[in-house]
């Protein structure tokens, strides 16, 4: 790995004004993730910053009923806090449907916003992509994409966002507070923080460079009695999903007041089944409905050459995240 | 029920320095002065090397020296001119580029980090040739390999007449080792003589290819591999972390370390070879098998003809009088394959066990009655008898503990809630060879056993079964003995392969015991009113570290008194055991497995779990209970992965692997596994060895594959034929 200067934040100001000061500089908490970048090249910091300390750790409930969880708080904490395992249960599974434990241990909530994609290209220095390297072209798109974006992808890029936290903080409308250089907070919401990569792959979500995710919030919702995480992967844990579900109902006597849906492993970013989440509303809450919001789910995807299987998976999986949802 | 010999078995003799971390791994060696070299590997499958700019990577801090075949001393290997096949790969000795991620430059640094990261500035240019790197466009130029085995009986004929038959195709991706210690080497000269630690399976081997590599007597270098974590065969070739520690060594005058990255573990070494197998297979409506017919192609390199036997199995794991089998090879330019575990066996058995549940289901037959129906009394192939063979008592106990009898024939009858069940079956089989191997036994005055065998454990617990021999044979306690491997300088024994290991080096350790009990019996002879004048030798036996005539208590003699009695520090002998290959070569002699599966499937997103399997097996005396109970577990936990998981993928575009690491390239981890049951049925064999054991290594793997594949068929229905059997073929 190329040499680097570390460098311990003081308070989350310093952080943003050393990160800020140089595009090479790069903020580290857990390191889970950036941590191998560098060892493989992928990435090449010059300059580290070790957040880890700031006090941005604590998860607590907001007036009015929501939770804003510290950007540093372990994911393993985060998933197993009372109010998250309480009110926000279908956090609490995605988080855990994640990573490994010794991962867990150690990854921050900041930190699984963050990571990149696990994309074979992007972590071979001898191929092009377009991620890692601008203007290289995009080798997954005509080759190994049984794991890539069925969709929102380019022709840049079809990598797909690889978190399962993410996918259900998008489904739970989580609104993410960064703090800039000039030290004022700004709010992104969260299906706002990641973008799709259009002729920009290198850019996985919004932020600007040296801006610093201080806290999530989940705001209040009637989801915890009917939320279900559903991962479909190739092992039965430390695998990225090939398609995952986060599905959330408010079902009031068998009918669905309001519904989210959120799919992993189908795009640069966490998906959101707008049209599924609309027809629901209103419906009862049983398998023919469901069925149906499964079909308006991947109306529009796109496979690729080797992951056309990704359509009827994702679509039988929403149907059954949506099935256990409502406990039938 | 479990085999009588030594039912309570010791745990691994080497188990606690594991765990605490003395174990020492080759990575873990440092010596003064040592630098770390770090590979550079091309980015191209094929063409040629015309230029290495190492300037930049030079001036980084801590860099020694950056070397390839443009500044290194030349081996003292024969010229062999371009398109010479066998060609063995040598790195860093020639500006071709055979593979791609090819090792093809090595920079020497201080530390690790500062070689790694001047690697990573190290340019190079290429003349880039055309590169095939996919099998199914590479078949059609396969050829045949080795010796073409004539057809037994009219197997066409027989196949075109049969009423009941099955014709398929199956494949198995490239698949890697993955063990968990990376390859690694650290070499140092001093004064023309050179010193490795190598991870090896084998020891002589590895000597052997120094040896020729740089001209030098095998007197002058010394290899030593005390601790193996894991190799599965990837260690059984030296591999250019070996030889570029060794030039690099030479060069810069200093110890140099040479350990592979996870992603260099995938490239710059073999795997298992991809496969496409034609089985066609017939039977009359009572089940009698009339026809095998088994075709397989493998992949090679470029510049090797590796070939493992897929088709052997065929031969002789069922009576049937009509076979023909075809081997192909078909070059590939990737590096060349290696030996995995059960190499050739699995993959053959893969497809000729899921071809016989293909048959059971068109005949109305149970599989596992399917194959007591064709059970070979003796070898099909060659006519001899089985040296022992308690295959059949292995499909009954592990039937019965399995529930097999319960078991509904129809696809998709059994079901668990939601899920539907599926159970399977398959047989496993290999060949139980013996090797010549030698030990040296010392017995001291202070009653301890140092036994010295240069093999090696990558794993399966050599360093106990060793001792467990030696203790049962000179009647000590196991804490007594001290097991000694690792090391060119120890007596030679064979490398650690094709599950022989038991049977080679421990009948060794016996009889070289055996032989220290005898001198014993001399000395105590020497003395007035020896017990043991003129009684036959093969009455005296030794217990409590004692010898005495069998059943009288009132010869024993303790060991201790008779060394003192005749002034003797110690009694210390060299034995080198060969095998009675006149006797052998009368029988076949294998181990057999009868394995079965169950497996549980949602098939809304094509979830499969394995979860439950009963592994029924027949290796001879086991010796080592504990140690056979891990390997035949390991063998499930590997099939698991074989059959679910493993597959290493290549953008044949760009000729390359692209998962090598293991977040890509997937294993089972413990959530994967269910529970495992292992029988070993009693099965006493006087003719594989005096110490009546197989080998265990490969034998559990064998059929794993297909009686999971059967399994999937006997829950949803669906027969996969191309491994691993993944979420997306199922739905």
């Amino acid at each position: 790995m190329r040499p680097f200067a570390f460098k311990r934040a003081a308070a989350p100001a310093d952080a943003v004004k050393f990160v800020a000061a140089n595009r090479d500089a790069r903020f580290i908490a857990g390191g889970t993730n950036l941590v191998d970048l560098i060892k493989e090249g992928v990435d090449s910091p010059n300059e580290l910053v070790d957040i880890s300390r700031l006090p941005l750790s604590t998860v607590r409930s907001m007036p009015g009923g929501g939770i804003t969880i510290g950007a540093l708080a372990k994911n393993t904490d985060t998933a197993n806090h009372p109010i998250v395992r309480k009110d926000f249960p279908l956090l609490t599974q995605a988080i855990l449907a994640g990573a490994s434990p010794q991962i867990r241990n150690m990854a921050t909530n900041g930190g699984n916003l963050m990571q990149r994609t696990r994309c074979h290209y992007f972590y071979d220095l001898a191929t092009p992509c377009n991620k890692r390297q601008p203007g290289s072209g995009c080798a997954a798109k005509d080759g190994l994409n049984r794991y890539s974006a069925i969709f929102g992808w380019s022709d840049s890029c079809v990598a797909v966002h690889p978190s399962d936290m993410c996918v259900a903080l998008a489904a739970l409308d989580a609104m993410v507070n960064v703090q800039g250089m000039d030290g004022k907070t700004r709010t992104i919401k969260f299906t706002d923080f990641h973008r799709l990569p259009e002729a920009s792959p290198e850019k996985d979500n919004t932020l600007a460079h040296g801006e610093l995710i201080v806290s999530i919030d989940v705001p209040k919702n009637n989801f915890a009695a009917n939320s279900y995480y559903l991962k479909v992967r190739d092992r039965a844990s430390y695998a990225f999903a090939l398609v995952s579900v986060a599905a959330a109902l408010h079902v009031e006597r068998g009918t669905i007041r309001s519904a989210r849906l959120a799919l992993g492993g189908v795009a640069h970013k966490p998906w959101r089944a707008a049209a599924a989440e609309s027809f629901l509303a209103g419906k009862r809450a049983e398998i023919g409905v469901f069925q149906q919001a499964a079909e308006l789910a991947v109306k529009d995807a796109k496979p690729l050459s080797e992951n056309g299987y990704k359509v009827k998976l994702a679509q039988r999986a929403v149907a059954k995240a949506l099935g256990r949802a409502a406990n039938l | 029920m479990i085999n009588e010999f030594f039912q309570d078995g010791p745990s691994r003799v080497d188990g606690r320095a594991k765990v605490t971390g003395t174990a020492t791994y080759v990575a873990e060696h440092r010596f003064p002065n040592m630098a770390y070299g770090y590979l550079v590997q091309s980015t191209i499958a094929r063409g040629r090397i015309l230029e290495i700019d190492a300037a930049e990577a030079e001036k980084q801090p801590g860099v020694v020296k950056v070397l390839s075949h443009l500044n290194l001393q030349k081996l003292a290997l024969p010229e062999r001119p371009a398109g010479t096949i066998p060609r063995p790969f040598y790195a860093l000795t020639s500006p071709d580029v055979l593979f791609n991620a090819q090792p093809i430059a090595v920079v020497v640094a201080d530390t690790f980090e500062q070689a790694r990261f001047a690697a990573s500035l190290v340019k190079v240019k290429y003349e880039q040739a055309p590169h095939q790197t996919d099998l199914e466009k590479a078949v059609s130029s396969a050829f045949t390999s080795g010796r073409e085995q004539a057809d037994r009986g009219t197997p066409a004929e027989a196949f075109a007449a049969s009423e009941f038959k099955v014709e398929a195709e199956y494949t198995i991706p490239i698949e890697h080792h993955n063990a968990m210690e990376p390859h690694a080497t650290v070499a140092n000269w001093t004064d023309g003589k050179l010193t490795v630690y190598d991870k090896t399976q084998g020891i002589q081997g590895t000597t052997g290819y120094l040896a020729s590599a740089f001209g030098i007597d095998r007197s002058n270098i010394r290899v030593l591999s005390p601790f193996v974590g894991g190799a599965f065969g990837a260690a059984l070739r030296p591999g250019p972390n070996l030889i570029v520690a060794a030039m690099a060594s030479r060069e810069v005058k200093r110890p140099v370390k040479v350990v592979y990255s996870r992603r260099q573990l995938a490239t710059a070494h073999g795997y298992r070879p991809e496969s496409i197998q034609t089985l066609k297979i017939s039977a009359n409506k009572d089940g009698k098998l009339t026809s095998i017919i088994h075709e397989a192609v493998h992949n090679t390199s470029a510049h090797e003809n590796f070939s493992e036997s897929l088709v052997g199995v065929s031969r002789n794991l069922y009576s049937c009088p009509n076979v023909r089998t075809v081997a192909k090879i078909a070059r590939t330019d990737l590096q060349t394959p290696l030996w995995m575990r059960a190499p050739g066996m699995v993959s053959g058995a893969w497809a000729l066990e899921s071809a016989l549940d293909e048959l059971s289901y068109k005949l109305k037959i149970d599989p596992m009655q399917l194959r007591l129906i064709n059970y070979a009394e003796t070898d099909p192939e060659s006519g001899r008898p089985f040296s022992s063979k308690e295959l059949r008592e292995c499909y009954k106990q592990a039937a019965e503990r399995f529930g097999w009898s319960k078991r509904k024939p129809e696809p998709r009858s059994m079901r668990d809630g939601k899920l539907l069940v599926g159970w399977g079956m398959a047989t496993g089989t290999w060949p139980a060879s013996q090797a010549p191997a030698s030990a040296r036994v010392t017995l001291n005055l202070d009653g301890t056993v140092r036994v010295e065998s240069g093999t090696t454990d990558i794993g399966p617990g050599t360093y106990t079964t060793m001792t467990i021999i030696a203790a049962r044979t000179m009647g000590v306690q196991i804490e007594k003995v001290t097991f000694v491997l690792g090391d060119s300088e120890l007596p030679p024994s064979p490398g650690q392969g094709g599950s022989t290991t038991t049977s080679s080096v421990g009948t060794a350790v016996q009889e070289a015991c055996e032989l220290v009990l005898k001198q014993l019996v001399e000395h105590a002879n020497k003395m007035e009113g020896s017990p043991f004048v003129g009684v036959d030798p093969e009455t005296v036996v030794a217990e409590d570290a004692a010898i005495l005539v069998k059943g009288k208590p009132e010869t024993k003699r303790k060991f201790a008194d008779i060394l003192r009695q005749n002034n003797l520090q110690n009694v210390s002998l060299l034995h080198r055991s060969t095998p009675d290959q006149g006797r052998r070569s009368r029988y076949t002699i294998a181990s057999h497995a009868a394995q079965f599966v169950e497996v549980k499937v949602d098939e809304e997103i094509g979830r499969v779990r394995v979860t439950r399997a009963v592994q029924g097996t027949a290796a001879g005396r086991i010796v080592n209970p504990k140690g056979a109970h891990s390997q035949e577990m390991g063998g499930v936990v590997w099939g698991v992965g074989m059959a679910l998981m493993e597959k290493t993928e290549i953008d044949h575009k760009l000729g390359r692997i692209m998962n090598p690491n293991l977040a890509g390239y997937h294993v089972p981890v413990n959530a994967d596994i269910g529970e495992i049951e292992t029988i070993f049925v009693v099965e006493v064999d006087e003719i594989v060895n005096p110490l009546g054991a197989k080998g265990l290594g490969e034998l559990g793997l064998v059929g794993i594959p297909a009686a999971i594949a059967n399994a999937v068929f006997h829950a949803t229905g669906k027969r996969v034929r191309d491994l691993p059997i993944t979420p997306d073929k199922l739905i």
